[in-house]
Formats: C-alpha cells, structure tokens, sequence
C-alpha cells in the first residue's frame, strides 16, 4: 500500500521530467501579443544562444500575467500597461519596470465599414461614431493590456459602452485572436495591437480602418519579480533577460522582426 | 467547406512531414495522459469497488457524489489545481506549475473521479452476480475487492479507455496549470487552441484531425489487447 501511494506521488516528477533540462530557465509571463505575433519566437533563442538561459513563456492576458507575477509563479513580468507595471513595482513585487518597445492598436472593422470610421484618423471621434450607429464592437472584456486601452480609449471618446445581451457593445472575455475571429464572423469592430493584427490569418471581411492616432501607442515593458517578495525567483538570470531586451543587441532584434515585410515592434530609446 | 479540405491536407503534410514539432507536441500528449492514467486507476478503481460493495451509512450520498465527479469542470479543477501548486500554495515548494508533472496532476484530479463512478457501476452490477460465491468461499474486505476487480477486467477496460479519453482531449485543466508553454507543457489540445487564437484555423483543425486519428489509434490497440487476452484464456 505504502509503495503504491510512493508510487503516485513520484510519478508527476519521473515520468515526465523532461529528459534534458537546460541549465538554467526562467518563466516570463507575457501576454497575447508577443507571443501571437511571433516576437517571442524570434527574440528569446537569440537571448538563449548568447546567455545559456531558456525563458518559458506563459502567454495570458496583461492582468492575469501581472497576478501571476504578484503569487510568485513567473520570473519576469513582459506586458503592456504602463500604469499596472508601475504599480507592480510600487507595492515591491517587482524590482523595476524598463521600457522596451512600443507598437500601437489598430482599429479594424468591418470591410464596408458601416459606421463610417475609415479615414477619420481620431480614435475617439471614430469610436464615438461605432456608438452612435450601435454596430457590434468587440471587447476584449478580460482585463488584459488592449481592453485596458480600450476603456481609456472609450473614456476620451465619452462613451460609457456597457455590455447587455443585445446591445452592440460585446464582450467576448477571450483572447485577441479569439476576439478577432468573432469580429471578423459577426462582423464587428474590435481595437487590436498592429502586432496581433499583422500577424492574424482569419481576417477575410476585416479591415484596418483608423491608425497614427498618438492615444493608439501601446508600450511594452519588463519588470523582473523582486526576489525579497518570493525568495525562489530568478532574479539575476531576469536581470539578464531585463539587460537583454534593453540593450543594443536586444533593440536590433526587436527592429529587425517583420512579419510579411512589415515591422511590428519598435524598440523605445534610452 | 473549403476549410475541411484544407485541414485535412495540412494534417496530412504534418503527419507525412513527420513535423518535429508535432512529434514533440503528440509524445507529450499521449505521455502526460497515459502517465495520469496510473494514478487515477489506482485510486478510482479501488474506491468506486468500496464505494460498489461496502454498506455504510450515507452511501447513496456517496454515490451521488461520485457521479457528479464526472461532471467536473475542468476549467474549475484546472484553477483549484494552480491554486494548490502556486507558488503562494500550499504545494508551491514542489515547483510543479508550469511543467508537465503538473499537467499529470491536474489530469490525475480530472480523471480520478470519472474512473471511481465508472468503475463503481462495473462492479455493482459484477457483484450482484458474484456475492453469493465470493461470500461461499469465505472471500471478504480487500480479497473480495481483488476478486471482484480481476472478475471484472475486461469492462474496466472501458473504464480505462473513457479515463484515456476524458485526459487526451482536456483543455481547460492544460492550459492553466501547464501555461501551454512552447517545447515544455504544449499538449495537443493547448496547440489547438493557439492555433485559432492565432487565426490559423485549417492548421487547428488539423491538428484536431490528428488529436482524433491519435485516439482511434488507442482504442483500436486496447481492443486488440483485450481480445488476444480472451483467446489466450479460452
């Protein structure tokens, strides 16, 4: 009996363990975008090859990134919203936030363009004009880094959306991509990061209609979980991949990534 | 319609490409799945036996409750399980999240339950057949169970096979506790997920296809494993 319950809790650490465990890794918790959009893919085996540091990604929304930062289950935090990262470090979970890169959100919607967006170029007039003409928008509705844009995009345009089962404001509580598939089938508007948006296949009936607005940046950055909160974080591999991302060899890296020609990220100057 | 086609032929260029990366995804799948199998076998088959053949008070609440373990949630088991392994859990120290032992764990919670209630019917219905012979020859308490459970093995198979299937297939339980991270704990059903959330749909359909093609292939084994052991016994 003794060795029969041995047995079952041992087995969750042999018969899976992977076989060749890398010296040293580190659990980055990054949301959508980066990932989705293939950055990470790019940027992390190059931190890899110069460092010997494999980053695990966990790839979630901003605000479920920066809680699971906050328990303790990630090494270093890579999202976007500065506000949120700030505060992370203000209450002593993070060491410090570095900015690394921006890109900006993208208003895409549908092909014919019911509410008439395209060519306005003010995000605030173009969503006030989604509002008045009540066509479906889809709202992230997860507390990740865009829906947090979203609001505040919402808030300049003066709109309080508010999500009922018939009106046109939606949440889909999903990812991204998940949000755009539903948008591109409804169709809808949705606010999107350029990244997500370049990077997106099933976009037959969508198209991007309002960009260039300043209250569209998006901007990424990394804080390394500080050690004094959860004495078994990495704190010093995350310092590297921190130092990584803001250098000259982690900046080239993030200009140079295209997706069908076009740059997605830009890295921010020191 | 279109799209069917299209999934169908990248589910075949990844299965006649022999694409790394599946490999890598289908071994960690069948891996975790088969590996949680034990655990849930050892304790489900044992407890839904107790559960058939024991008299006790509350027994009929226990039943109950062992049904609506099927019914489990596996988004709930996936957030009670991160809870327990979080670092700010009481499992913490075992540094389990995010690697595939997690994902043998939460699958484990996930299927335990669905082989105790099976098994349990299994043997209720084997015992009204076999409690007048086990009882003549004196067999009583864990010897009653162990005959009962090698009487019974041939349905338990099934039990094993709806385990198999309620694990492959989980989503919910993977992607939480595993974090669906990239060459570690990305199992089919979380590859699947990011495919359509990266809009890639013909690639997660495939990869659905295969999923699918991986299971038939399971159950056409233990079929045949189970009737080379009934003509080896005859």
């Amino acid at each position: 009996m003794r060795a029969v319950a041995a047995l079952i809790l041992a087995l969750p650490f042999i018969a899976c363990s992977p076989s060749a465990e890398a010296p040293e890794t580190l659990i980055m918790a990054s949301t959508t975008s980066t990932r989705d959009s293939g950055l990470l893919d790019d940027l992390l085996p190059r931190f890899e090859a110069e460092t010997g540091i494999a980053v695990r990604v966990v790839a979630v929304g901003t605000g479920r990134a920066i809680d699971l930062a906050r328990r303790g289950d990630a090494d270093v935090l890579f999202v976007h919203h500065r506000p949120s990262e700030l505060e992370f470090v203000a209450e002593g979970f993070g060491l410090e936030r570095l900015p690394v890169m921006y890109n900006d959100f993208v208003l895409v919607g549908p092909r014919e363009d019911p509410a008439g967006v395209r060519e306005l170029g003010d995000v605030a007039a173009a969503l006030a004009n989604v509002a008045a003409n009540e066509v479906p928008f889809f709202s992230r509705g997860d507390d990740s880094g865009t829906h947090k844009a979203e609001l505040r995009l919402w808030a300049a345009a003066s709109v309080e959306p508010s999500a009922g089962a018939s009106g046109w404001y939606r949440e889909t509580g999903a990812g991204m991509g998940a949000t755009l598939n539903t948008a591109n089938q409804t169709p809808g508007y949705a606010l999107t990061d350029r990244g997500t948006w370049i990077a997106f296949r099933n976009r037959s009936g969508l198209d991007l209609l309002v960009e260039g607005d300043p209250l569209l940046r998006n901007e990424y950055g990394v804080v390394v979980v500080n050690p004094e909160r959860h004495p078994h974080v990495k704190a010093a591999a995350g310092k590297r991949l921190a130092d990584w991302l803001t250098s000259d060899a982690g900046r080239a890296a993030i200009a140079a990534y295209r997706v069908g020609g076009e740059a997605l990220f830009f890295p921010i100057e020191r | 319609m279109a799209e069917l086609t299209e999934a169908f032929r990248s589910a075949l260029g990844l299965i006649v490409g022999l694409d790394p990366d599946l490999l890598e995804i289908v071994s960690l799948s069948l891996r975790v799945s088969l590996v949680a199998l034990v655990p849930s076998m050892l304790l489900g088959i044992p407890l839904g036996a107790t559960v058939a053949i024991a008299r006790f008070p509350g027994r009929g609440f226990a039943v109950v409750l062992l049904n609506l373990g099927m019914a489990l949630p596996p988004v709930v088991i996936g957030l009670l399980v991160y809870l327990l392994l979080s670092r700010s859990g009481p499992l913490g120290d075992l540094s389990l999240l995010f690697t595939p032992g997690a994902l043998v764990v939460g699958q484990t919670v996930l299927v335990t339950p669905l082989v105790a209630a099976l098994s349990r019917q299994v043997f209720e219905d084997h015992w009204t057949e076999y409690e007048e012979t086990l009882r003549s020859l004196g067999a009583r308490g864990a010897r009653a169970v162990a005959t009962l459970i090698f009487e019974a093995r041939h349905s338990l198979l099934t039990v094993l096979l709806a385990g198999f299937g309620r694990a492959i297939t989980e989503v919910g339980v993977a992607i939480i506790v595993g974090g669906n991270i990239n060459h570690l704990t990305r199992i089919m059903t979380t590859a699947i997920a990011l495919e359509t959330s990266r809009g890639d749909l013909p690639l997660a359909l495939g990869l659905g296809v295969i999923l699918l093609a991986l299971s038939l292939g399971v159950n056409v084994l233990a079929l045949a494993a189970q009737q080379a052991v009934r003509r080896a016994e005859a």
